[in-house]
């Protein structure tokens, strides 16, 4: 049985109060995360605003069936997520580790397709910048729907290499023995994390992919 | 007296309305400073250390918590309700106001007087008589201050801002730019020169230039504009005698009125609204134009227009 | 045995190891308060540098002292080093790091690796920003509006802005761990209304930081982008909108002013009734006008963009709300007021920053009215009055009540007294020199002399003069402070555990306190500035 004596910091005064005081800083991370990606949606929210005909003509740039593809593989690596936690909290360290396992998979084919998309715009000259290039009168104003889709999309991505990053360190922790049905904290809060950044993809897919589609 | 001002100087008609409100305001601030720092100096003197005496622990009294947030609130609200209406009024451009269009570029200003005189970091015009201007920048953001007449008005790149006065006393007053545009933003400065108005026509004619409007048709034909929009051409493009002020229906639905912002938004945007029972086939002129030709042409095509048909 | 006695043989936080590892490494909150403190110490006196610069060379109306673009540089920087490394982390970083877990009875904050980090952080951006100022500097104003930052300024805008980032992400993490600590580590019987009013306003600053700075991020990483890679977001030339650059800016900037006052109303709140010896007047009242002012002034952006081309009725919205945030300021002023009635008032050096405090805030808060006031600020914007608008709130406010605060638990911190004379001396020089700098800049501004300008009207002379004048009185009272705090580390007298006799948890430590703070966690039964017990020379209150 792993010692827990060690896992309560010396500012708290028992694992409760640590619990809850990780658990609110966690919440208050993430809602300065959507502080964050809030700006970005403002001025993209702005710029549709004002110039419909330009984003709808360069959304339609965008491959909605690769879109499509990568919002069900993240939806299912919060499941995959999910599952983890209920692992942890069931103290099934193998079955934890699967599923952290299944997760970085999924984040991983999500990843990849985006680097497929971003290769194909790469193709199509459709990348701000110097090498920008778009048929038709709304030129300038496609080249701000696109700075804002990769900053946007770049920015989750990154948010996402992040997770990636936390569920190995959380899987080899869980291989040191740190975890169990009595302390699966971290677990939990990361669960919450992920499933912060699946829940941006939600809202960015149809701002970004389902513009004028009808 | 003291050799150098306090105050600026009152040289137009909305200066001392705007300065009676600073009075107020200016009474207020006295007033509750004073108030303060009274209490403060009192409060300190009367109620300083001194052996034998503690202090009382006075109870809250919420009856002054109320009349200390609900007196400062309500004469706020005066201070909201006249500084609105001030500004809300004194944002209504005149009519017969003259037109004079601006543009300002690092690190000058560029006027066009409708009649043909151009003048630089200076605007000369008649006293009595209400004139709005119509701003663009070339590059940057910068504002064009006259604190003679209390106007300031940011001019930005990429849209028309409006602004107007009137100047109620002759002379030279301080013309700055009010928002930092680079290393000679403090040297974007010049004069408003206000003239009787007969002086002022006697300078306006002064010089003989190309109007604005000459320059126009000139960049109307150079810039090929003529090939779509003349009159008997092959009805491509809507013809635009007439149009000036008018409102005109667009694809799509909505209605716009033809003005010097919709003219400009429709030689460097020209699909953002496209006239009803046209394509959008206008190539656009972004970067390949400057903010004065376009003040230029639109001058053009408002000749175009007879005065008293607008 | 003498308390002398004891204080030598005494471990302490201060002494309870030695080492540049043991400092650099440390988890203790009340060592991690002083590295920021030497940290914002140095930017302190670079920014007051550059304002040394500016002022002298608006001695005279020509550009004669510095190149026009060295001038815009010397002011952009003087902005940026103040508001992003000094005020704003000023007192949560200071005062706050170090006096928060003790007032509420706690070992250490909630989370002592990432208030650790948030120092190393806030170094990184500032070496950075640091980076750009000796590299050439930035000239885009601290405002960084657009096209001219995005586009047209050729100084080092990505570095300093990369410089704030890096920053930004300090003040969430101290904002983080501020919030979660008051909420769950409160000691037993320490409800939120018997919090010292300088919790609470650093709580409601806590939460401005937290909401607001990930909007500066988003908006000076949008900038950089634009610039480095040459595309479109605020570039008018492919349809992008300046006006958004300027929202997304204010929408963070206008609140970070809260954060650049809060916590000195906080200080002041403490200074007042200690050297009243009395409660303060309406606690609850003083409470909830620091959550309001926190809320309200995340509403209020655009009075700063009245005459931006922004439309007339959003100008209306926002001068409404903007007189609205000024409520609860008001109702502050008045309660600190009415503390002093019939109170027992002493003069020590703390006192006198913060009676100072009161009225440069009142003249301060009393003109933002005027920039509320749309017609008025037509004329104003831009212009001078508005440099001195913010800078009776900034200077003349939260640096006042900053080295009140540094001076109150100065016993606490360092275990040492320093000399009250020459704290008094340097408390009015301060005063007198303030208000000669910027009070002739009200009457500058109205008569239209613009902000940011290298050469001005020679009619404007007498007044800048006055100013500059003014501005070397100000210098010579901030170097006093620093010449005898650091004089009184070596040779001050001893501090008692109370020297001020003033209520608080934290005056219940030793001076200065040992690491762990409370050797058994306080249990408390009584209501914040519990002088009227002391007044009546009844028990203490006593730590369980």
């Amino acid at each position: 049985m792993p010692d827990h004596s060690t896992a309560l910091a010396h500012q708290f005064d028992d694992l409760e109060q640590q619990h809850e005081s990780v658990s609110l800083g966690m919440w208050i991370f993430l809602a300065t995360e959507i502080m964050f990606f809030g700006g970005m949606f403002l001025g993209y929210s702005v710029y549709r605003g004002i110039y419909p005909a330009a984003y709808g003509e360069a959304s339609r740039h965008l491959d909605v069936v690769l879109g499509a593809v990568n919002t069900g593989v993240l939806l299912s690596s919060s499941l995959t997520m999910a599952l983890a936690v209920q692992a942890a909290q069931l103290g099934g360290r193998r079955t934890l580790v699967l599923f952290l396992i299944a997760t970085i998979a999924l984040g991983s084919v999500f990843l990849g397709i985006k680097g497929l998309e971003y290769y194909h715009k790469y193709e199509e000259q459709l990348i701000p910048g110097s090498n920008f290039h778009f048929d038709g009168p709304n030129a300038g104003h496609a080249q701000l729907f696109f700075s804002f889709y990769f900053v946007m999309t770049g920015m989750h991505a990154l948010h996402m290499i992040v997770g990636i990053g936390v569920m190995v360190v959380l899987i080899l922790l869980t291989l040191k023995g740190r975890f169990s049905a009595g302390y699966h904290f971290p677990v939990e809060i990361s669960g919450l994390y992920w499933h912060f950044v699946d829940i941006v993809w939600v809202f960015l897919f149809p701002l970004l992919y389902l513009v004028d589609r009808s | 007296m003291i050799g150098f001002p306090l105050f600026p100087e009152v040289a137009s008609t909305i200066a001392r309305s705007v300065d009676l409100l600073y009075f107020f305001l200016t009474a207020v601030a006295v007033f509750f400073s004073i108030l303060i720092f009274a209490c403060i100096v009192y409060f300190a003197v009367k109620y300083r250390r001194q052996p034998g005496r503690a202090a009382e622990q006075v109870q809250g009294a919420i009856g002054l918590e109320i009349a200390w947030a609900a007196v400062p609130f309500l004469i706020t609200i005066v201070m909201f309700t006249w500084g609105s209406s001030l500004y809300i009024a004194n944002s209504r451009v005149p009519q017969q106001a003259m037109d004079i269009y601006v543009v300002g570029r690092q690190w000058m200003w560029k006027i066009q007087h409708p009649s043909g005189r151009r003048e630089i970091n200076e605007l000369h015009v008649p006293v009595g008589q209400a004139i709005k201007l119509t701003l663009a920048s070339q590059d940057v953001i910068h504002s064009f201050y006259i604190p003679a007449f209390r106007v300031k008005q940011d001019v930005l790149p990429g849209r028309y801002v409006t602004m107007w006065f009137q100047a109620t006393r002759t002379g030279e007053f301080h013309l700055f730019c009010a928002e930092y545009c680079g290393t000679s933003h403090s040297g974007m400065i010049g004069r408003v020169v206000v003239m009787q108005p007969e002086d002022f026509e006697k300078w306006l004619g002064g010089v003989t230039e190309e109007t604005p409007a000459q320059v126009g048709e000139r960049l109307f034909s150079e810039f090929n504009c003529i090939n779509c929009h003349a009159t008997g051409s092959r009805q491509r493009c809507p013809q635009l005698g007439g149009l000036y002020g008018r409102e005109v229906e667009l694809e799509g639905g909505g209605r716009t009125t033809f003005d010097e912002p919709y003219i400009r938004e429709s030689i460097i945007a020209p699909n953002a609204k496209v006239v009803k029972g046209y394509s959008p086939l206008m190539p656009s002129y972004r970067g390949q134009i400057s903010e004065e030709q376009i003040l230029d042409l639109i001058a053009y095509i408002r000749s175009l227009t007879p005065e008293g048909a607008e | 045995m003498s308390s002398e006695t004891i204080r030598l043989y005494r471990e302490h936080y201060l002494n309870c190891s030695y080492g540049v590892r043991s400092w650099l490494l440390t988890k203790d909150h009340k060592r991690i308060a002083l590295l920021f403190l030497i940290s914002i110490t140095l930017f302190f006196f670079l920014g007051g540098a550059f304002a040394v610069l500016i002022r002298l060379e608006l001695l005279t109306p020509q550009g004669d002292l510095v190149e026009s673009e060295t001038y815009n540089k010397l002011f952009t920087m003087h902005g940026i080093i103040m508001i992003f490394f000094f005020l704003i982390p000023s007192i949560p970083t200071v005062l706050g790091n170090f006096l928060l877990p003790m007032m509420i009875g706690a070992r250490d904050l909630a989370f002592p690796r990432l208030n650790l980090l948030s120092w190393y952080i806030f170094s990184l951006g500032g070496l950075f920003t640091l980076g750009a100022v000796i590299s050439g500097g930035v000239d885009t104003g601290w405002t960084f509006y657009t096209p001219y930052s995005s586009t047209y300024a050729n100084t080092h805008v990505i570095a300093t802005a990369v410089g704030i980032f890096i920053t930004g992400f300090s003040s969430i993490l101290t904002g983080l761990n501020f919030i979660v600590t008051t909420h769950k580590m409160r000691a037993p019987g320490l409800t939120w209304f018997r919090l010292p009013l300088f919790v609470w306003s650093n709580y409601a600053t806590a939460l401005i930081m937290v909401l607001g700075t990930p909007v500066i991020a988003i908006t000076l990483l949008l900038v950089g982008i634009e610039r480095g890679f040459h595309v479109g977001i605020f570039d008018p030339k492919l349809g992008g909108d300046p006006l958004l650059f300027q929202h997304l800016f204010w929408f963070y900037s206008h609140p970070a002013v809260y954060i650049m006052i809060l916590p000195g109303m906080g200080v002041i709140s403490e200074l007042v009734t200690c050297f009243s010896r009395k409660r303060i007047f309406g606690y609850e009242f003083v409470a909830f006008a620091s959550l309001a002012i926190a809320v309200l002034g995340f509403l209020v952006w655009g009075h700063h963009m009245f005459v931006s081309g922004q439309s007339p009725y959003a100008g209306m919205i926002f001068s409404f709300l903007s007189f609205l945030v000024a409520i609860p300021s008001a109702v502050k002023v008045f309660n600190w007021t009415a503390t002093l009635y019939k109170g027992s008032i002493s003069f020590d050096a703390p006192m006198l920053y913060a009676l100072g405090f009161i009225g440069l805030f009142t003249v301060g808060g009393l003109t933002g009215l005027f920039l509320a006031t749309l017609a008025v600020d037509v004329h104003v914007t831009d212009t001078y009055f508005v440099v001195a608008h913010f800078h009776y709130i900034m200077v003349g406010g939260m640096v006042m009540a900053y080295l009140g605060g540094i001076h109150f638990w100065w016993p606490k911190i360092s275990g040492k007294l320093y000399p009250e004379t020459w704290a008094r001396f340097a408390a009015l020089v301060v005063f007198v020199g303030f208000n000669l700098t910027f009070f002739p800049q009200f009457i500058l501004g109205y008569l239209g002399m613009p902000r940011r300008y290298h050469a001005y009207p020679p009619e404007f002379q007498v007044l800048n003069v006055m100013s500059t004048a003014g501005a070397s009185i100000l210098a010579v009272g901030y170097l006093l402070p620093m010449a005898y705090l650091v004089w009184s580390m070596r040779y001050g007298k001893a501090a008692t555990d109370n020297p001020w006799d003033a209520t608080g948890l934290e005056w219940q430590t030793p001076s200065p306190p040992p690491t762990e703070n409370f050797a058994d966690t306080p249990v408390v039964t009584w209501e914040a500035y519990d002088y009227g017990a002391k007044e009546d020379k009844e028990k203490e209150p006593q730590v369980a």
